[in-house]
């Protein structure tokens, strides 16, 4: 597959603050791409760079080869769905979707025709002359798609699109955007701060921190290969402990050497080891790797959740077999849970969870959401 | 309205304002009206209002309504845009800026108009600046154009407000949705911004054209009572304290009422369409 976008060198400040650094990114024809990080890591930047809102300070934005750093947005071949869906609130379900065709002066019955292919691809058939006003949520989202795409755009970019949807109808939604990007063969350009909804949709995953580009890679590359503890941390839950590598395929971490599949390092490099807690397998005390002492034990419904202290470092490991908490376990890690990762600036921030806590979880992530938009919004 | 709140309670809540409005607004215009149709012996007539569309004052009607007009679409031709960059600037200066606009709205009226009559004045501070470069005097007062100056000088914050108030609550997003689809900043404008601040444009020209007609502090102090409008003449015949002229003033002010609320009427409907609300 060409190369639609490309991004060389871009990087962006606001008020003195650097949002993004020498970002160099490029975008395959068709493909699905999600922009993924925590609020402020300059993803929703990148997408306003790439719609023709934002004019980077430097770099330069390709499309197709050709360099589009300077055009304002209507010159530019792609179209925005936007977070919160910015429906015409003085135009009606018809007229907001029909919006670029007349700007166009496309002839009537042509308008019409398109406009009903477009209700129909979003399930939206006799809809069109509702006030946009009082549809749901997942309605405005659908008309919100349905404006972007009539003009048959070379690049659909979509913010946080499902962000606002409740949890059922996000799911619903996303199957229902990996259908029509499918049908249409328009580019996707995807930003979100979920990552499930990241690794279920995309074909290629960019995780994003701090105004640089951590990883990219295909959901299952960034999730089996990670490539710093900050990437490990966000995508899925990690086990991230400090290591050092002895020689190729050879690991040495709490008091042990353990067999690995990675090599490549130098003698005795320190690394950080990632541990996936669904790869580690419960067996007795006697047989394990590594013994220690389930501090808690949470049902989840498909597996247990416990919280294992080994030599004062917490594990979570998930597993199919119930362990009383306070009990004494083992460990078995096999050579292919075992994932290296070279030392970072994210190293010993993440992968500990001896403050680990459900509900805290949850919490912070609306948190974040509500923060990041109040930043958008200033721009 | 809330049905779980006891309806007894809540009348009391509303006595005062009720009393108020029938004492200061229904009282008066009861009065207005009785003036209106009764002739000096209190019997009931139409003399009044027929006197009202005789030549001399329909000539004068006609003269306020169209300085009215006048002076709103200048207004609007100013504010709209000036509201547009103060949406533009940065929040912190958004206020400063209005805060001046609202100014000179915190002194009377009639300090007002008379600082204006000072500076147009034939020996006022621009003449006087005009003659000491070397230029002639120019005739500012007593015309067409110092009267409407006066009304656009004095009423224009009211228009730049709303309109201001609206278009900084249309969302960013909107305008970016909008320039996404193919507008450029003209097409933006026509398209969005306008057809989403019409209430407030709505609002704006309501409180600048219904203090324009009824004006007569203006007309008269900078035209030196030469030019009158419709607000003059009912000021004259009220204050003649004479019951018969009593009576063509009340009808006269009958009238303009009537034609505020006609074209109140018309402003609406035209604003009915996209939501538009009259404040």
């Amino acid at each position: 597959m060409s190369k639609i976008i490309e991004l060389k060198g871009v990087s962006k400040s606001y008020d003195g603050e650097q949002v993004l650094h020498d970002v160099n990114l490029y975008i395959r024809d068709k493909e699905f791409i999600t922009l993924l990080g925590p609020s402020g890591c300059g993803k929703t930047t990148t997408l306003r760079l790439i719609g023709g809102f934002e004019m980077p300070d430097e770099g330069e934005i390709f499309f197709e080869g050709n360099p589009v750093t300077n055009l304002p947005p209507h010159k530019r071949p792609v179209n925005t769905v936007f977070q919160k869906y910015a429906l015409f609130p003085h135009l009606n379900v018809y007229d907001n979707i029909a919006f670029a065709l007349k700007l166009r002066k496309v002839p009537q019955d042509i308008i019409d025709e398109q406009v009903r292919d477009m209700l129909a691809l979003v399930s939206l058939r006799g809809f069109g002359s509702k006030n946009v006003n009082t549809l749901s949520g997942g309605q405005q989202q659908r008309v919100a798609i349905a404006r972007a795409l009539i003009n048959r755009p070379r690049v659909l970019l979509l913010d946080e699109p499902l962000g606002a949807l409740d949890l059922k109808l996000r799911k619903d939604m996303q199957n229902e955007l990996k259908n029509i990007q499918q049908q249409t063969g328009i580019t996707f350009v995807y930003v979100t701060h979920d990552q499930e909804e990241a690794l279920s949709m995309s074909d290629t995953i960019v995780v994003m921190e701090n105004g640089h580009i951590q990883q990219i890679g295909t959901p299952t590359d960034i999730y089996n290969e990670p490539e710093n503890a900050f990437v490990a941390d966000f995508i899925g839950e990690s086990n991230i402990i400090d290591g050092v590598m002895r020689q190729d395929y050879k690991v040495f971490f709490d008091g042990r050497e353990f067999d690995c599949l990675d090599k490549g390092f130098g003698k005795n490099e320190p690394v950080d080891v990632v541990i996936r807690p669904e790869d580690v397998d419960v067996v007795s005390p006697e047989k394990g790797m590594l013994r220690g002492v389930a501090t808690s034990v949470t049902f989840k419904g498909v597996h247990w959740e416990i919280i294992v202290d080994i030599n004062n470092f917490k594990w979570m490991i998930q597993t199919t077999d119930y362990v009383a908490p306070g009990a004494e376990i083992g460990l078995f890690i096999e050579p292919d849970a075992i994932h290296i990762m070279k030392k970072s600036e994210f190293s010993g921030m993440y992968g500990d969870y001896s403050s680990f806590s459900d509900e805290l979880d949850e919490l912070s992530d609306p948190d974040l959401d509500a923060g990041e938009e109040e930043r958008d919004d200033q721009e | 309205m809330t049905k779980n709140k006891s309806p007894l309670l809540r009348s009391i809540a509303a006595a005062p304002h009720l009393l108020w409005c029938v004492l200061f607004i229904l009282a008066p215009m009861a009065f207005v009206a009785y003036y209106a149709f009764t002739d000096k012996d209190g019997a009931f007539t139409l003399d009044n209002i027929n006197s009202v569309f005789s030549s001399a004052y329909l000539k004068i009607l006609e003269r306020s309504v169209l300085f009215a007009l006048a002076a709103t679409v200048i207004c609007l031709l100013i504010a709209y845009p000036l509201a547009m960059a103060i949406t533009k600037m940065k929040s912190r200066n958004q206020s400063t800026a209005i805060m001046l606009l609202m100014l000179p709205m915190w002194i009377n009226l009639l300090i007002r108009t008379y600082s204006l009559k000072l500076l147009l004045e034939s020996n006022g501070i621009i003449n006087s600046l005009i003659t000491r470069l070397g230029g002639e005097p120019i005739r500012f007062l007593d015309s067409e154009f110092s009267i409407i100056l006066g009304m656009v000088y004095n009423f224009l914050p009211y228009m730049v407000l709303p309109i201001y108030s609206v278009l900084v609550k249309i969302d960013k997003r909107l305008i970016e949705a909008a320039q996404d689809l193919g507008c450029n900043s003209l097409k933006v404008l026509w398209k969005v911004t306008l057809p989403l601040s019409i209430s407030g444009v709505i609002s704006g020209i309501t409180m600048v054209f219904v203090p324009s007609i009824s004006t007569f502090f203006i007309s008269k102090s900078l035209s030196d009572g030469r030019i009158k409008l419709i607000g003059d003449i009912i000021e004259y015949q009220i204050g003649m304290h004479n019951v018969a002229a009593y009576n063509i003033g009340a009808a006269l002010s009958f009238v303009l009422m009537a034609l505020i609320v006609v074209s109140l009427i018309i402003t609406n409907k035209f604003g009915d369409e996209d939501g538009g609300v009259l404040v």
